[in-house]
């Protein structure tokens, strides 16, 4: 053995000093990478204009969630031509501040959704994710029948809008207090597709600066 | 006295059964989700049953039931003999063994019913997460209090690999897992965003740095030398590597996420560690190869040697094709293709599961005081099967990944798209048939796996209740620093 193994051995034969260079050697990459981030994410302000997700389509979003969408479909164009070209202008951070997760993806079994918003009409939408072979005969996407079946509780999501409001979002007393009536009626599917038709233009910076 | 201590093989036992099972359960998810992939109707417009429910199931259930049951079993295995000393904390470890199962099927059967955070690997709600830290905190205090009564005093490389897979998981399920309940079956992460992003695959990576990599290589480092019959090629070395690469591996999580809204600089500094990354993965993997110098013959007579050195094999070439994808010019074409699902598979069934694999065969028989296996034929039945279906497996996925790249950026001579997203999708399906049939193949190598075990088990089934005594044999006056298990 090296002269230099010397050393090492006290570290060799202690299991606490062996436990402590492995929590030190393992904390620098952590620290280094996500302290600046946060605190460059509390810099990243929600782009002008732009409101934390009124109560139908928070519960859409957590529909999206709760289904796994991510799975096989990204929100996240990056700045390639071909992106671009295929899917619009690539995404910033600004748009995603509001989602807890994010939902930016990693595998594109499907096409992106950064800004499928408008894209189709909502009856199409609304079709497609009950049947979606009744539209793209080659598609594999599941059917999300149940979607139209299940009645929206407009107590959860102002208990949701609540519990955002304390990480942080900018919710009012009339926003949270208005979540039952907004929802009343609507099903999973409605909620879902007021997510969906809002992607890439209810978030979108440009778009809402330049109004 | 001491000398009438024995080895606690009970809580080994159990842990090689769940192994088994929830390697087959984990296994047959995802055998069915990839068949969904090509027959989409499979569903039957159940939500449980449906592809994005069930994946994170079959995800969830190989790597943390399957693989983490693995990884406890063999870690209480390998630190008491490389101790010399019985396992601290019986009652303790019993406790991690039902409180771990107990976390996995919780974890099962909430994420198909739609209770789910929806974060990569880390899907399971607030209430499982909190549960599962217990039982991982639980975990490491019948780890250390076990090395700490050692009767060796130098502690072997595998315990370090098995001490860095606790304490760093225990990290990064705590900080990932930070959210705000909003009832027992939803819960918001405090971060959002491009922050939550890096969070996540600070962990998504991680996890595989240190539960899929790090834990496996403790196993390696204990049964490669035992199967080789032979000292360990480098002790040195495996004292640089494993400093460097759970140093190293902590920086390279923004690989996950080039060219997105992450800052640049965050992504670079992923990239540059990935490719410094490859220099202690590639010693991990030469270190455990060339141990078996001198002992090739061996590959001839013994199924066990034959995973081990064919999972050496994929880590070095899975570790290659991560440290190249995390180029960011090469990740701009794979990222978002089924690349990405290759080369986890390309880890995870060639590496950790053929790993896992040829470390059971090698302790079953000596957990279940038999000379061998039940059947050796079986053994190379299942080392054929399992070889076959992770090279079709990776190959179809690099074929299909490699269409998708190619079809969604092609231009035509006007500089408009060539092909809509659907013909992408179309042009890829018989490849996603065959990679359903190489799951098939995978899952039929475990049955048969099972089946050898269930016989090799059968005396001890017979007297369940009293495990069989191996006795602690005394420490040797003067080890070397690299202690060769002799016994039990």
């Amino acid at each position: 053995m090296a002269r230099g193994y010397k050393y090492y051995e006290a570290v060799e034969k202690n299991a606490a000093l062996l436990g402590i260079l492995i929590f030190v050697a393992v904390s620098f990459g952590g620290l280094a990478e996500l302290v600046p981030l946060f605190v460059e994410a509390h810099t990243v302000a929600p782009p002008p204009g732009v409101k934390p997700y009124d109560p139908l389509r928070l519960a859409g979003k957590d529909i999206y969630v709760r289904e796994g969408c991510y799975l096989c479909h990204s929100q996240m164009i990056r700045a390639l031509r071909a992106e671009t070209q295929r899917y619009g202008t690539f995404s910033v951070a600004s748009e995603s501040v509001y989602d807890r997760p994010f939902q930016w993806g990693s595998k594109r079994t499907g096409p992106d959704l950064a800004r499928v918003g408008g894209k189709y009409s909502d009856e199409w939408q609304r079709l497609h994710l009950v049947d979606p072979r009744a539209f793209v005969p080659e598609s594999n996407m599941p059917p999300y029948p149940w979607l139209e079946e299940h009645k929206l509780d407009g107590a959860d999501i102002a208990a949701r809008m609540r519990v955002l409001r304390k990480l942080g979002d900018p919710y009012t007393d009339a926003d949270i207090a208005g979540a039952p009536k907004a929802v009343a009626d609507k099903t999973e599917l409605d909620a879902l597709v007021a997510y969906l038709q809002g992607l890439g233009i209810a978030n979108e910076p440009a778009k809402e600066a330049s109004k | 006295m001491r000398a009438q201590e024995t080895y606690n093989d009970q809580v080994v036992r159990l842990f090689l059964l769940a192994a088994a099972v929830w390697g087959i359960v984990g296994m047959s998810i995802g055998v069915y989700a990839a068949a969904e992939m090509v027959w989409p109707s499979l569903n039957f417009g159940v939500p449980w049953l449906t592809f994005s429910r069930i994946r994170p199931d079959h995800t969830f259930g190989v790597i943390f039931a399957f693989g983490g049951s693995a990884l406890m079993g063999t870690c209480y295995y390998i630190v008491q003999r490389t101790g010399h000393t019985r396992l601290a904390l019986g009652g303790l470890a019993n406790f991690t063994f039902w409180g771990w199962q107990l976390g996995c099927v919780l974890a099962m059967v909430t994420m198909p019913l739609g209770i789910t955070q929806s974060k990569e690997y880390a899907e399971p709600e607030w209430f499982i997460d909190i549960a599962v830290a217990v039982v991982w905190v639980s975990f490491g205090t019948v780890f250390f209090a076990t090395v700490a009564r050692r009767r060796i005093r130098h502690i072997y490389v595998s315990n370090w690999y098995y001490g860095a897979l606790i304490i760093a998981v225990g990290l990064l399920h705590i900080v990932n897992n930070i959210a705000l309940p909003v009832s027992l079956t939803k819960s918001y992460p405090v971060n959002s965003g491009a922050a939550d992003a890096m969070v996540q695959w600070w962990y998504g990576h991680n996890a595989v740095a240190f539960f899929l990599t790090a834990g496996f290589l403790g196993m390696m480092y204990y049964f490669v030398p035992r199967q080789a019959k032979q000292p360990l090629w480098s002790y040195r070395f495996s004292i640089v590597n494993f400093w460097a690469l759970i140093s190293i591996y902590m920086w390279a999580g923004p690989h996950h996420l080039m060219y997105t809204a992450l800052p640049d600089w965050v992504q670079s500094l992923g990239m540059a560690f990935s490719l410094i990354l490859l220099m202690p993965s590639f010693g991990s993997a030469a270190n455990g190869l060339l141990t078996f110098n001198g002992s090739w013959h061996l590959l001839k007579t013994d199924p066990a040697a034959k995973f081990m050195v064919l999972a050496l094999v994929f880590y070095a070439g899975t570790t290659l094709e991560g440290s190249i994808l995390a180029i960011k010019t090469v990740n701009s074409f794979t990222h978002y293709t089924e690349w990405t699902v290759a080369h986890v598979h390309f880890g995870a069934i060639g590496w950790v599961a053929m790993i896992t694999i040829g470390s059971l065969y090698a302790m079953a028989p000596r957990a279940l005081d038999q000379p061998a296996m039940h059947s050796r034929a079986a053994m190379e039945l299942h080392f054929w099967l399992h070889t076959i279906g992770v090279l079709l497996y990776i190959f179809s996925m690099w074929i299909a990944g490699t269409i998708q790249f190619l079809m969604w950026r092609a231009t035509g001579p006007d500089g408009s798209l060539s092909y809509p997203f659907i013909d992408s999708l179309i042009a890829i399906k018989g490849m996603y048939a065959v990679r359903w049939f190489a799951g098939v193949i995978i899952l039929a190598g475990m049955v048969v796996m099972a089946w050898n075990l269930w016989h090799t088990a059968a005396a001890a089934r017979a007297r369940l209740i009293k495990p069989i005594p191996v006795p602690i044999p005394e420490p040797e006056p003067h080890q070397a620093p690299a202690p060769l298990p002799m016994y039990g």
